[in-house]
């Protein structure tokens, strides 16, 4: 292995140059990323960002010396177009790039709705998205976020300590339901609410209304048009794989992976692209959380110089809404019964098991202590090793 | 190697204290990290930096 190319310069794609790099790869990494900024940190962008508490240069993963020491041919500002597998070249807007080892990292980007091109319409992806959308938050203006997502929701609380007037519209009867289940998504609803938030749930939301190409509402499915100033975009993510399209390689709900991460010889999938096979779980899942893009970066960053090993982590994400801070580990949207084991729901401090067939799928805790958290990892695992 | 932790921008998560326990714990209140050994022997080195690769608030940095 001589030349190993990333494409994706995010979270995903620095830990896979770093970990080779640490491992002791001397060849060529070149690493590729459609966004002009050396790579940072995405988690604060609906958070911190938003808030002002931390500024653009702040959330960079790395320092300019840090990333020159690595010794990678860095190509920021340049997105990747192609792939073709019998040449093992990579066409990039800038030309094409050979490689020995492929890592695909190209992340996810967010769903759209009709009418979004309007000014005054957010997305909460980019670190230039959050840095506009920041402008925008004033107090007086009316912000409306369709999706209570983790992004959405992290937005609204956000906004509401900034003291910006917020309306969330979400398709399903309770926010969050699919992963951490009606309660605990209902427990989630009634803090926003709580705390100012107009949360309309069961609304389908049909498109963005503009006058003169600027936002003047959203309209839901049966016609009603909900007024806004400010509107932000929170339906979930499409991995970014367009430019694998006719590579061969396999893709379904991201870039089809084994348990080695492996997509074909050579070739890896890392982060918020890669639908892998969890050997842990005994099934496919795509994690679009900021530790996994790390974890899975240095597991394929050893698959690549060998011997390989499958990749089979207890994924976690945490969210910071208000007061709450909810942290999780396993795979809880296989899900079929939520018990809470500890504290209670209306002290907002508690601990929920998440079991699938009686067996332990995941645990949520909300704003309990870490030490906790960690015993219940360790039973996730015990559970599925 | 030297270890220093960035307090304010850690979110908590304990990754670090999974990897390398023996330099990293979490204050039971907040959860918040505290640096056990800001120079841990060699053979602790690979799971700090390990530690500094996942934290997901890049608050852990090392220099050698």
């Amino acid at each position: 292995m001589k030349q190993i190319v990333v494409v994706g310069a995010s979270a995903g794609g620095l830990s896979t140059a770093e970990a080779l790099r640490r491992l002791g790869f001397a060849g060529s990494i070149t690493l590729i990323g459609d966004e002009a900024y050396l790579p940072y940190d995405r988690p604060p962008l609906s958070k911190q960002v938003l808030a002002g508490r931390l500024a653009a240069n702040e959330v960079l993963l790395r320092s300019a010396r840090q990333i020159e020491a690595l010794g990678l041919h860095l190509q920021l500002g340049v997105a990747a177009t192609g792939l073709d597998l019998s040449e093992r070249v990579v066409r990039a807007s800038h030309g094409s790039v050979p490689f020995d080892g492929l890592v695909v990292a190209t992340g996810a980007r967010p769903r759209s709705l009709p009418g979004a091109s309007a000014r005054g319409v957010h997305f909460v992806r980019t670190l230039e998205d959050a840095l506009a959308l920041k402008e925008s938050l004033v107090v007086g203006r009316r912000l409306v976020v369709v999706g209570a997502g983790f992004v959405g929701a992290e937005v609204a609380a956000t906004a509401r300590g900034l003291g910006v007037d917020v309306t969330v519209l979400e398709p399903s009867p309770v926010p969050l339901a699919r992963v951490l289940g009606p309660v605990l998504g209902g427990v989630i609803a009634s803090v926003h609410r709580s705390h100012g938030v107009d949360l309309w749930t069961g609304v389908g939301v049909r498109e963005v209304c503009s006058s003169d190409g600027r936002v003047t509402g959203v309209r839901l499915s049966d016609g009603t048009v909900v007024g806004a100033d400010v509107v932000v975009i929170g339906i979930g993510c499409v991995p970014n794989v367009e430019w694998l399209q006719d590579s061969g390689l396999q893709l379904s709900d991201g870039l089809v992976c084994d348990s080695w991460c492996s997509a074909a010889p050579g070739i890896y999938g890392v982060g918020d692209v890669a639908s892998w096979h969890n050997p842990l779980f005994g099934v496919p899942m795509r994690v679009e959380h900021r530790t996994n893009a790390a974890e899975q970066g240095m597991a394929v960053a050893r698959n690549l110089l060998g011997p390989p090993q499958p990749y089979a982590p207890v994924p976690y994400f945490w969210s910071d809404q208000y007061d709450l801070k909810i942290q999780a580990y396993g795979h809880l949207r296989d899900h079929d019964s939520v018990e809470v084991v500890g504290g209670d729901l209306d002290s907002r401090s508690f601990l929920a098991a998440y079991r699938r067939a009686g067996r332990l799928v995941g645990v949520v805790g909300v704003n309990v202590l870490p030490k906790t958290l960690r015993t219940w990892r360790a039973a996730i695992l015990e559970e599925w090793r | 190697m030297k270890v220093s932790v960035d307090v304010p921008r850690c979110v908590a998560s304990g990754q670090c204290v999974l990897i390398a326990p023996a330099v990293f714990d979490q204050r039971d209140d907040d959860g918040l990290v505290v640096l056990l050994d800001s120079s841990p022997p060699p053979a602790l080195h690979e799971g700090v930096r390990e530690s500094a690769l996942v934290c997901p608030a890049a608050a852990i940095h090392v220099t050698s």
